[in-house]
């Protein structure tokens, strides 16, 4: 248990009477990247501001190092965090916004040069010290917040969507100069965004949180593979999401056809949820899969086509290599593997959250 | 035609302009006239002005005048930004009636006012100096609060938490990252309610009790014993005064705005 650097332990809080985090256990290890996803509203901003300081919880503790730092202020924390946007301090040069930390705790003038030059190369922005705030461009605004907060060596560096206002393709550029920075420096990550594209490509471990509960903990391939339930699914990347019924061990029915999967432990005759990927199935001559349906579109995306195949009543979403004509027939089939079963909803927090 | 328009539109600013500036026109050629009657130019002189700079009544007025605007303005400013760093944090609701309230005494009748502190501070404690101080200050507070307000709200809090964030404590943070950033509206808020303070008449008449008077009651108490020269001379230096500080609040808001749009 030593490497666990900070635990949530029964984390509650509640605005104006609306709860927004409720009973949250979290632990998160030294140098690990974990990202809190969720939509907006989930909680996962005020989970990281309660660990950062800037909110208390109304019940739970903090622990960090094996401390009780609930009731420390954030300038007592050894925690620094990027902040969403417009965080520089606008009436000082980069250099001094970087040394702000710094000069507080008294370092040497060599040691804050140092520190300054070091981090301005962390973040590729050499030779802009001298520079304001707003001449500088949202990205590289970012840049400087996480050199600002770098420099103080924190055990825990806090992103609170620090790429949240960048273009799509400056985002995927800083994501993985994210990842760089993160290597360098050594130091424990926890990122809040309700981008599920970001959380996979840099996290070690991904959060996924909805209604203030943690739906899903587990690494970006396993969220992605084996989402244990339907919310996880559906905000993870693009799935079919259909009702089914459990035959047997490894045999579901859909639709009224049974599929051979992998999945075992359910009740017998037990409705399940399933989860397909678009991308896990294969479209097939009519008669020659599972299933037998009509194409209803077929939209090129650049990578793959696509395609939507109507099966009685349900819509099924696929991503092919190969073009389908609109309106002809087709059938559709898939590798076992690929089928992921979960327990229907028992509450109303793990439900669906229906395209809003 | 676009020759009569461009004319037209012209002769009406200088029209508007004349109407505005003309009677301060005539009061400033009378104070450097020679001749006691307005109505003849009996040559240049600076003797009105002497007279002004001779008289003890009036270097009196004016010393209380400086020192009631200088400290209303400036404690104002304290108190001003003070509340607006509370009203700006409160939720909606409140706030705008806050804001409300605060934006009453600017729209009210100065005799209204007046009047009313009159009544009460006779009730607490003796007409004079400090009953004129309290008054200036109590009407100059919403002023700053309304020129330090856009600034807090375009402000991100995040600023502030990022201070914090990096190690300051709350004072700290604030000195060295909240206040700098509203300077602009403090400044304009202390010049503005320098300016209110100094003109003010009404508001000072009724709180000043005897024996205190600031120019503006001065020259009222003067006019009723009859017009002199110096009073133009006097009027005159006020307009001066306060010419010279809207020149200097506009020039520094007018190079802060550039250097915001220079970014």
């Amino acid at each position: 248990m030593s490497d666990v650097i900070l635990r949530l332990d029964g984390i509650s809080k509640s605005f104006d009477g609306k709860q927004v985090i409720n009973r949250l256990d979290l632990e998160i290890k030294k140098n690990e990247f974990v990202t809190l996803l969720g939509p907006s509203g989930c909680g996962k901003s005020t989970t990281l501001r309660i660990i950062g300081g800037f909110e208390k919880p109304d019940e739970g503790c903090v622990i960090f190092e094996g401390k009780d730092i609930t009731a420390l202020p954030p300038d007592k924390r050894h925690i620094n965090t990027v902040f969403q946007k417009y965080s520089l301090f606008p009436h000082m040069n980069v250099e001094d916004n970087i040394a702000f930390g710094l000069k507080l705790k008294k370092k040497s003038r060599s040691y804050i040069k140092d520190k300054i030059e070091y981090a301005l190369g962390l973040v590729n922005m050499d030779g802009y010290g001298k520079r304001m705030p707003m001449s500088l461009s949202g990205g590289q605004q970012q840049r400087v917040a996480i050199a600002r907060a770098i420099v103080n060596e924190p055990q825990i560096l806090l992103l609170d969507e620090p790429l949240g206002a960048l273009d799509l393709k400056l985002r995927q550029k800083m994501q993985l100069e994210l990842i760089k920075i993160k290597k360098e420096v050594g130091i424990t990550f926890v990122y809040v965004t309700h981008d599920q594209e970001e959380a996979l490509t840099m996290s070690d471990r991904i959060i996924v949180m909805n209604k203030g509960i943690i739906q899903q903990m587990g690494s970006s391939k396993s969220i992605y593979d084996e989402p244990q339930n339907a919310f996880v699914a559906d905000f993870i990347g693009e799935s079919n999401i259909i009702d089914g019924i459990m035959k047997r061990d490894c045999l579901v029915n859909i639709q009224g056809v049974d599929f051979e999967c992998v999945d075992v432990g359910f009740g017998k005759l037990e409705p399940v949820d399933v989860v397909i990927r678009p991308e896990d199935l294969t479209i097939v001559k009519r008669g020659e899969g599972y299933l037998d349906g009509t194409v209803i579109s077929e939209v090129f995306k650049g990578a793959f086509y696509e395609i939507v195949v109507k099966v009685s009543d349900y819509e099924w979403l696929i991503q092919s290599v190969n073009p389908a004509a609109v309106g002809s027939i087709v059938g559709l089939t898939i590798i076992p593997d690929n089928i992921q079963i979960m327990h229907k909803p028992i509450s109303e927090d793990a439900e669906v959250i229906k395209d809003e | 035609m676009e020759r009569l328009k461009n004319f037209i539109s012209k002769a009406y600013i200088f029209i508007i302009l004349l109407f505005l500036y003309a009677p301060i026109a005539v009061l400033i050629v009378s104070s450097f006239n020679d001749s006691k009657s307005r109505v003849v130019w009996g040559g240049f002189t600076l003797r009105w002005y002497r007279g002004v700079f001779e008289s003890d009544q009036i270097m009196d007025a004016l010393f209380t005048t400086m020192i009631i605007s200088l400290s209303a303005s400036l404690i104002a400013t304290v108190l001003g930004v003070m509340a607006a760093i509370g009203i700006s944090a409160m939720k909606k609701r409140s706030y705008k009636a806050v804001m409300a309230v605060n934006n009453i005494p600017m729209v009210n009748a100065d005799i209204v006012i007046g009047i009313s502190l009159m009544l009460w501070f006779i009730k607490f404690m003796p007409l004079g100096f400090m009953s004129v101080l309290l008054a200036h200050i109590t009407f100059d507070v919403p002023y700053v609060i309304l020129s330090v307000m856009p600034k807090l709200q375009q402000m991100n809090v995040s600023v502030y938490e990022a201070a914090r964030d990096l190690g300051a404590n709350a004072v700290y943070a604030f000195f060295k990252v909240v206040l700098p950033q509203l300077y602009g509206g403090i400044l304009s808020g202390f010049f503005l309610a320098f300016t209110i303070s100094m003109d003010d008449f009404v508001v000072t008449y009724f709180t000043k009790g005897a024996g205190v008077d600031t120019l503006s009651t001065l020259i009222y108490g003067e006019l009723k014993k009859g017009i002199k020269p110096e009073m133009y001379a006097l009027s005159t230096i006020i307009f001066a005064l306060v010419l010279i500080v809207l020149i200097v609040v506009n020039i520094y808001s007018g190079k802060e705005e550039r250097a915001v749009i220079d970014h």
